[in-house]
Order: C-alpha cells, then structure tokens, then sequence
C-alpha cells in the first residue's frame, strides 16, 4: 500500500511538472471555458431568476467539455516516445499510474473552476438562496466523477485512430447520471427551491462505484494491446 | 546451465498478419546475442514479447526459470527503438522518477548515485540540465540505454540501440554492452548495424518471415551461406 502511494506520489508530482512547464492542458480548458461563457452570455440574456435555474447545467456542461481536453493530453504526453512501455514493463503497480493521473486531472480541473467561477458569478449575476456550504461540495464529488470516467476512458481509447472522438462517445453516456446529479444539486442550491442532499448521496454512491471499478479494470486497459 | 530465456513455439499475429510464426529458442543466460534480418522479419515483436509488452498469440516464454513475465519484470531492462523519455524533463529528471518505478532506493541504492552512475556509464553529464527534447538523437539514445540499464537487470533487450549514433559512440556502447555481458548480464541487441557486433556477439540469431532461421557465431558463417 506505502509503494502504491509513494509511486502515486512520484507519478502526479512528474505529471505536474509536465503541466507546469507546458500548460498544455490548463490553457487548452482556459481558453475554452472562457469562450463558453462569452458566447453564452451574447446568446441568452437571462433574467436572475432565470440565471440560477440554468446556471447548473451551464456551467457544468462547460467544465466537462473543457475536461475531455485535460484527460486527452494526460495520455498523449504518455504516447510520446511510447513512454508508457517504460511503466508496463516496470514493477510498478498499474493502480498508482492511474490515481496519479486522477489525482492530476482533479487539480487541473479544479484550479479550471477557481478561476471560471468567478467569471460565471459575474457573466450570470449569480447568487444563492440555498445553503452555499453546499456548492464546494457538488463540486468536489462532481470533478471528482468526471474525472474518474474521464481518465479511464481516455486511457482506454489511447491506442484508437480517432481518440478525440471516442472519448466523448464512451465518456457522456456514462457520465449522463453524474451529470444529471450536478446541475440538480447546483440547481438546488442557487434557487434553494428543494433540497441538494439526493443529489448529493447520488453523486458520492456513483463516485465510489465508479472508482472502484475504474482502479480494478485499469490493469487490463493498461496492459491492452 | 540453465537457460536464462526459453521460447516455445510462439507464434503473434496481429489480425490476420502473422509477426511470429513458431519462434522456438533457448538462450543460454551471460551472452550477447545480436538479432537480425530485414525489415518485417519479426525482431521487434519478439524483443516486445520477451519484455511481455506484447504477448504471444500462442506459445510460451519462460524466463529466469518462470514464464509469469510479470514476476520478472524487474529483472528485464527494455530499450525501444523511441527514447521511452520524457522531452520535456531533464535526464537526470526523466531517470529519478523511472528508479521510483523500480524503487531503486529499496535495493539499499541512492536513487541519485545510481541514476548519476548510470548516466556516466553512458558517457554523458548527469549534470545536464536541458530537457531531453534538445538532446540530439544520439544522445537520446544513450539516456534510453541509461533508463535500461538503471535496475541493474539481468536480461537487457535493446532495440536499434546504434540507430542514430556516430560511430564513436556507437562502439563505446558496444564496449559497455561486452562489459555488462562480461558482469552476468544476457543481452539482445535487434539491430541493422551487425557489424558493429562482429566480435563482440557471442551469437548471431537471424530471423526471416517471423521466423528464425539460423543461429551463428559469427557474421562471416552466415553471409557465406
């Protein structure tokens, strides 16, 4: 178990370096974000009423479009110069290779959210009536999901002709229940209409669901031809 | 003595294109073997089958006395013909974070003084501080030997290792590879360059359609047949 978190360790701490001195991914899911919530605020004029109900489902849509950019390159950094060999035919455990990568794709997209949801805010003129306490919370468990799926899907479309394509195809179905308790719970809590808590327990039940079963396929996916 | 490499009758195929075809060897464990033959032959699948990064179709590999590849794999060294590096960390970065994959530090090792070691052994500066990427490509190809060579394995598989490499360089790679045989080590080396092996390989296996043809100890008795 010390060798899985010390590799996962080393393994994430490579992996930020990487970002750190490409930007690759962030500016990649920077860029798109923001041209999300520009073109969207030309398109609607909504009211704040009206802004609260959508915002969920905005926002969230824009995040995990902007995601399939990150888990993307979090592979393709892996397929040049077939670095990735190195790592199967080394002793280390195919687990800590994919929680670093999870571990990875969450801060980036978190360090995404910090900077677009004040953005969000000012573009929406939003508010919450409900418990705000709440929000961290749906977004934690919600990147969390994404990027669970995200990461898997994109390791098991990596050696596919189209990835960029077969990722969305394989990881929105999937992702359509996780989605769904999102913009809910998000829904919920700026309207504060109804409560947040279903959604809530939904998305933390499909957090560990998934991520256990994610942790025991990788190896497959992994050693996969 | 004990073969440090047995393969029975393995066969690849890749869809309906048969890589190997019956492959059926042993090699005995402290010697240098050079493997060659055209383009297609099947060098490279059976370099990437003994490193059980593609497995067989049918047919078995045992080695170091057991055929679960997994469970020795931190025995193999593995060179592919791409540099298996990351370009944009340095070498001394790259080979940190690869003696983690293979806890070096647990071998009661330095990772530092190993993965400097190592680098000279190669003939480079572990001092270098450029990313890989600006290396030329000879160089890269002696940072990938270094990456083979850093968990001291005892079976090391080097694809094209002199491709790209002066002359020079390429014989004093030559040299370290008869040094390493000479320390215990049994060696592949797939290659196009032959007769930088003349003299140095204990044995010249040639494989033709997925298959190996002959086995020599020197070029002179093949070419003359």
């Amino acid at each position: 178990m010390s060798s899985v978190a010390g590799l996962t360790r080393a393994t994430l701490a490579k992996d930020l370096r990487l970002e750190w001195r490409s930007k690759d991914a962030i500016n990649s899911m920077l860029f798109f974000s923001l041209l999300v919530v520009v073109i969207f605020s030309f398109s609607f004029d909504p009211t704040a009423e009206e802004s609260r109900r959508i915002a969920g489902g905005l926002v969230w849509v824009a995040f995990l479009f902007a995601a399939v950019v990150a888990f993307n390159q979090t592979w393709a950094r892996e397929m040049r110069n077939q670095v990735l060999d190195a790592y199967r035919v080394s002793p280390a455990p195919p687990n800590a290779l994919f929680l670093a990568k999870v571990i990875g794709n969450f801060i980036f997209v978190t360090v995404l959210q910090a900077l677009m949801t004040p953005l969000f805010i000012v573009f929406y003129n939003l508010r919450a009536l409900g418990p705000a306490y709440q929000l961290p919370i749906v977004a934690a468990l919600g990147t969390w999901a994404l990027v669970v799926n995200g990461t898997f899907f994109a390791a098991m479309s990596l050696r596919t002709r189209s990835r960029e394509i077969m990722l969305p195809l394989l990881l929105f179905p999937i992702s359509i229940p996780a989605l769904l308790a999102m913009v809910e719970a998000t829904g919920a809590i700026l309207t504060g209409e109804f409560s947040a808590r279903f959604w809530i327990v939904l998305l933390a039940a499909y957090d560990v669901v998934f991520t256990i079963a994610s942790l025991f396929l990788f190896d497959l996916v992994l050693q996969a031809e | 003595m004990l073969p440090a490499v047995i393969v029975t009758d393995v066969v690849k195929q890749f869809g309906r294109f048969a890589a190997l075809r019956g492959v059926t060897a042993e090699f005995a464990p402290s010697r240098l073997y050079a493997i060659l033959g055209d383009n297609g032959a099947g060098k490279t699948t059976l370099l990437r089958a003994l490193a059980g990064l593609t497995p067989p179709t049918r047919g078995s590999i045992s080695m170091l006395g057991t055929t679960d590849l997994r469970s020795v794999c931190s025995q193999l060294g593995y060179m592919a013909h791409p540099s298996l590096l990351y370009d944009e960390m340095s070498g001394m970065e790259n080979l940190r974070y690869f003696a983690r994959l293979y806890e070096i530090s647990d071998r009661g090792q330095n990772n530092e003084d190993r993965c400097a070691d190592v680098i000279r052994a190669v003939k480079l500066d572990p001092s270098l501080t450029r990313p890989v990427g600006q290396y030329s490509q000879g160089m890269r190809q002696r940072m990938s030997l270094a990456r083979a060579l850093l968990n001291d394995p005892k079976i090391l598989l080097l694809d094209e290792p002199f491709s790209n490499v002066d002359v020079r360089s390429a014989r004093e790679m030559v040299s370290l590879l008869i040094r390493l045989r000479d320390a215990g080590k049994t060696i592949f080396v797939v290659t196009h360059q032959a007769s930088l092996l003349d003299g140095a390989a204990d044995e010249f296996v040639w494989m033709e359609a997925g298959q190996i043809i002959s086995r020599t100890p020197d070029l002179q008795h093949q070419e003359s047949r």
